[in-house]
């Protein structure tokens, strides 16, 4: 090699080494090992299940990690066609609310259950913050179980964080509003006068899950954000950050920015408890919805309930406590240990830092301001901080922790994600985000132990990541490496609706509790069919019953005639396969709703109206063997009152069986 | 040359990542678990072993036996096999989606019918005789998780309609 072959390498080499020690551009910040990091092999598992809100898609989706691979979408505040949620009789009751059926919520936050501080499995919780509602996803199942409303609420966003033991389950309203019922009817700026804060505590059952409103703290009127439980010595109190202390009504956007700084509201819950026990809580008449998932039935039920225990916390002097913070706190976070509280102030040019054994100390001594808030006790800003990381970045939203006493915060405004140290306040790396993360997340980040491992940033706007799709871009997840000093980007992915909150866990923790099939002998649905035996079509009055069954690759029946038009029919489809991973479906021309997906041993309801004579013709939606496409039939429509008998029928073994039936 | 153009900047651009890198070193390994097999380990490993005439599964001519017919096990095994078969299977030599029974039980022992019910699909992958069936068939026998009294109760049903007494 010549001496001048070789310095045109040299340069060659310099002007590498200058532009990849330079993370400006989006495709330089990711190193050379980045794929190899992610990429799980065909036929091999994810390390870790996430569960990602999807926003205002009212969905919750599940992503492997580290691959970012989806693996399940699950409707919860919103119906799903390829599901048949919400739209099979049996979980349209899931929807329902005081306001009726309202098949849309914003999905914002999702907290896994826990026991001893730490994630156990068993279920996710999820808040609707539009039509304020929270609800249970029951991990054997990836299905929505149960979804309970919130009343004296609007704007369920401070929610569903929960104690260490899941004991409770908080939603706080981020739009205070008058409590409900008539006396609601008052001239909007009276805020001040008329506008609470309510705060619920729904206590779920170690056993079953179930869930119920404990009791309601009614608040000051100020926007309630988002809330985090104490843990291990600070297991007891419950923090949550509010804003438009201001309590302003009109242009929130400059009047609820007004002062310097507004709080976290320290809750002492096990005394709130104690006051509720002993029947201090005033009884409220109300209405609200209760819905529940039967998996022996699988038909879901709801209920409204009409009375909710408030305990006023004005009333109380030691529940409630304020800790000022700056400039409109989002972020309310606990570490591993409970003894530190970050607060991020989404206009502050500082990140707090507050110390659970100063506030104790604080309320302790009295060490309180001399002007209260709304009648309660304000402790100095002083008393309670621990410290300030000082010019951490701009518009702080959120932080989770590694478990090695680091911190992670997101920073909307400057788009980064920013690692510190909790002990001494000191930055330790920053690394961009394209672009404007909101949430972060850190599987078991949340907990008092977390797996340092991953993080995730949650972004709102991808602009030039993804090949364009017109005007509406997806948001995106971003995956970095945090085991060693510095965070690595590894890999970005698009997601469904906007990300707020998501959490993960060892995929070893849920993977082999999955229900595979249900038993069809413990099928309690009123209109199972067990067996092509039992299958028949009963008419009672206009309603026609379709007792039907499948399974591979065939319905019984599938000839059906004598409907008449002014019947509804009720297709009861109960699958009979007892095999894992082979769901039935059902289809009809012009009903108008959606599609049934049944899973084995399941029986599920798809109702029709016809709205013409004709034949109709029914088929199977999911492909379920080499002979899928003859797993169809047809449905005869006649003119009301019409001489055509009602009969079903299947080929000609089954037509004398099902004869024989009638 | 072109060659050792090539292999020095490879080498310049290892210095580079070197250089800057201060995690990337780290071992890539162990980010996944590994996927376990739903399958009985013969069904992935030894095919050359399977054996037509007992089948694969728990059941053999040592823990398989049949005497007298059992009319109370037989009725349970009807009611079992109309939820559970009877949609593919009808109880004369008549195909369905399946084939019909009459004379299952002259075709076969008892504990390969036992092995076939409860574990079809590895069998469905090796047995010549159920491999020729899904020519004709087309549709894969289902497994429709019989628990182990249920299917002995089937297979005693089965031996009623061959006219066993």
């Amino acid at each position: 090699m010549s001496t001048r072959n070789l310095s045109i390498c040299m340069l060659a080499a310099a002007a590498l080494y200058i532009t990849s020690c330079k993370p400006k551009g989006t495709s330089n910040a990711v190193s050379g090992d980045a794929a190899s990091k992610t990429y799980v092999a065909p036929g091999k598992y994810d390390e870790f299940y996430s569960f990602v809100s999807g926003g205002f898609s009212g969905q919750l989706a599940v992503y492997g990690l580290p691959s970012g691979r989806l693996l399940r979408v699950i409707p919860v505040f919103s119906v799903d066609p390829e599901k048949g949620w919400g739209y099979s009789e049996e979980t349209k009751p899931m929807l329902n609310t005081s306001h009726g059926f309202v098949p849309w919520d914003d999905l914002h936050h999702v907290e896994m259950s826990m026991t001893d501080g730490v994630a156990d499995g068993k279920w996710v919780f999820v808040n609707g913050n539009n039509t304020p509602r929270l609800a249970r996803v029951d991990l054997k199942t990836f299905r929505t179980a149960e979804i309970i409303e919130l009343p004296n609420s609007a704007g369920n966003h401070s929610s569903p964080f929960g104690t260490e033991n899941s004991e409770y389950i908080v939603a706080g309203t981020r739009f205070s509003v008058p409590e409900d019922g008539e006396a609601g009817d008052v001239p909007i700026s009276s805020y001040k006068e008329n506008f609470k804060g309510h705060i619920s505590f729904v206590s779920v059952d170690k056993n079953t899950g179930n869930m119920a409103i404990a009791f309601q703290l009614k608040t000051p009127g100020v926007d309630f954000d988002l809330a985090r439980a104490g843990k291990g010595k600070s297991n007891g109190w419950f923090f949550f950050s509010c804003y438009n202390s201001e309590q302003a009504n009109t242009l929130l956007e400059v009047n609820a920015s007004q002062r310097d700084k507004d709080f976290i509201m320290a809750v002492n819950w096990k005394k709130a408890e104690e006051y509720v026990k002993a029947g201090k809580g005033k009884k409220q008449s109300i209405k609200y919805a209760h819905n529940k998932y039967n998996e022996e039935t699988h038909t879901a039920t709801s209920e409204m309930e009409n009375e909710v225990t408030v305990l006023d916390v004005s009333e109380f002097p030691d529940i409630v406590y304020f800790i000022p913070c700056p400039k409109s706190p989002h972020g309310c976070d606990v570490d591993p240990t409970g003894e530190y509280i970050v607060g991020s102030g989404k206009l502050a040019a500082l990140l707090p830092v507050f110390s659970y054994d100063k506030i104790q100390k604080a309320i302790a001594d009295k060490a309180f301001e001399p002007e209260k808030y709304a009648g309660l006790p304000v402790i100095k800003y002083e008393a309670a901080l621990y410290g300030e990381v000082k010019k951490p970045g701009l518009g702080p939203l959120h932080t989770e922790f590694d478990g090695n006493g680091n911190a992670y915060t997101s920073f909307f405004v400057s788009s980064e994600v920013v690692k510190w140290n909790i002990k001494d306040l000191k930055v330790l790396d920053r690394q961009p985000t394209y672009y404007s993360v909101g949430h972060l997340m850190i599987p078991g980040g949340n907990t008092r132990k977390p797996f340092g491992k991953y993080l995730v940033a949650y972004n709102k706007i991808t602009k030039d990541r993804y090949l364009p799709t017109g005007p509406e871009l997806s948001q995106s997840a971003q995956l970095f490496d945090i085991s060693g000093d510095k965070m690595q980007l590894i890999l970005d992915f698009p997601t469904i609706g906007e990300p707020h909150y998501a959490q993960a866990v060892p995929a070893s923790l849920i993977k082999d509790k999955q229900l595979k099939i249900f038993d069809i002998n413990s099928n309690k649905h009123p209109y199972a069919t067990k067996g092509e035996g039992e299958a028949k079509v009963v008419r009672q009055g206009n309603q026609v019953h379709v007792y039907i069954t499948a399974i591979r690759s065939h319905f019984a029946p599938d000839n059906i005639e004598g409907v008449q038009m002014g019947d509804e029919v009720y297709f009861h489809v109960t699958n009979l396969e007892q095999d894992w991973d082979v769901p039935h479906g059902f289809g009809v021309k012009g009903a108008a709703n959606g599609e049934l997906l049944v899973m084995p041993g399941e029986t599920t309801t798809l109702k029709w109206t016809p709205d013409r004579t004709g034949i109709f013709p029914i088929y199977c939606t999911d492909f379920c063997s080499a002979l899928h496409q003859e797993m169809q039939g047809y449905v005869r429509v006649s003119p009301k009152g019409s001489s055509v008998p009602l009969t079903y029928s299947l080929g000609d073994k089954l037509k004398n069986n099902l004869t024989a039936a009638k | 040359m072109n060659k050792q153009i090539i292999t020095t900047l490879s080498i310049a651009a290892a210095l580079v990542i070197a250089a800057c890198g201060s995690s990337s070193h780290e071992s890539a390994s162990a980010t996944t678990t590994t996927a376990s097999s739903e399958q009985p380990k013969s069904a992935a490993t030894d095919p050359g072993s399977y054996d037509p005439k007992r089948g694969e599964g728990k059941y053999d001519a040592s823990n398989v036996t049949v005497g007298a017919l059992d009319a109370a096990m037989a009725a349970k095994g009807k009611s079992i096999a109309e939820t559970k078969c009877f949609s593919c299977h009808k109880t004369s030599e008549e195909k369905l989606v399946g084939p019909g029974w009459k004379g299952v039980t002259s075709r076969h022992p008892a504990h390969w019918i036992m092995n076939f019910i409860t574990n079809p699909d590895p069998m469905i992958n090796k047995d010549p005789e159920v491999q020729a069936q899904l020519e004709i068939c087309l549709v894969r026998m289902p497994n429709q998780n019989l628990g182990e009294q249920e299917a002995r109760d089937i297979v005693e049903f089965m031996r009623q309609n061959d006219g066993a007494k």
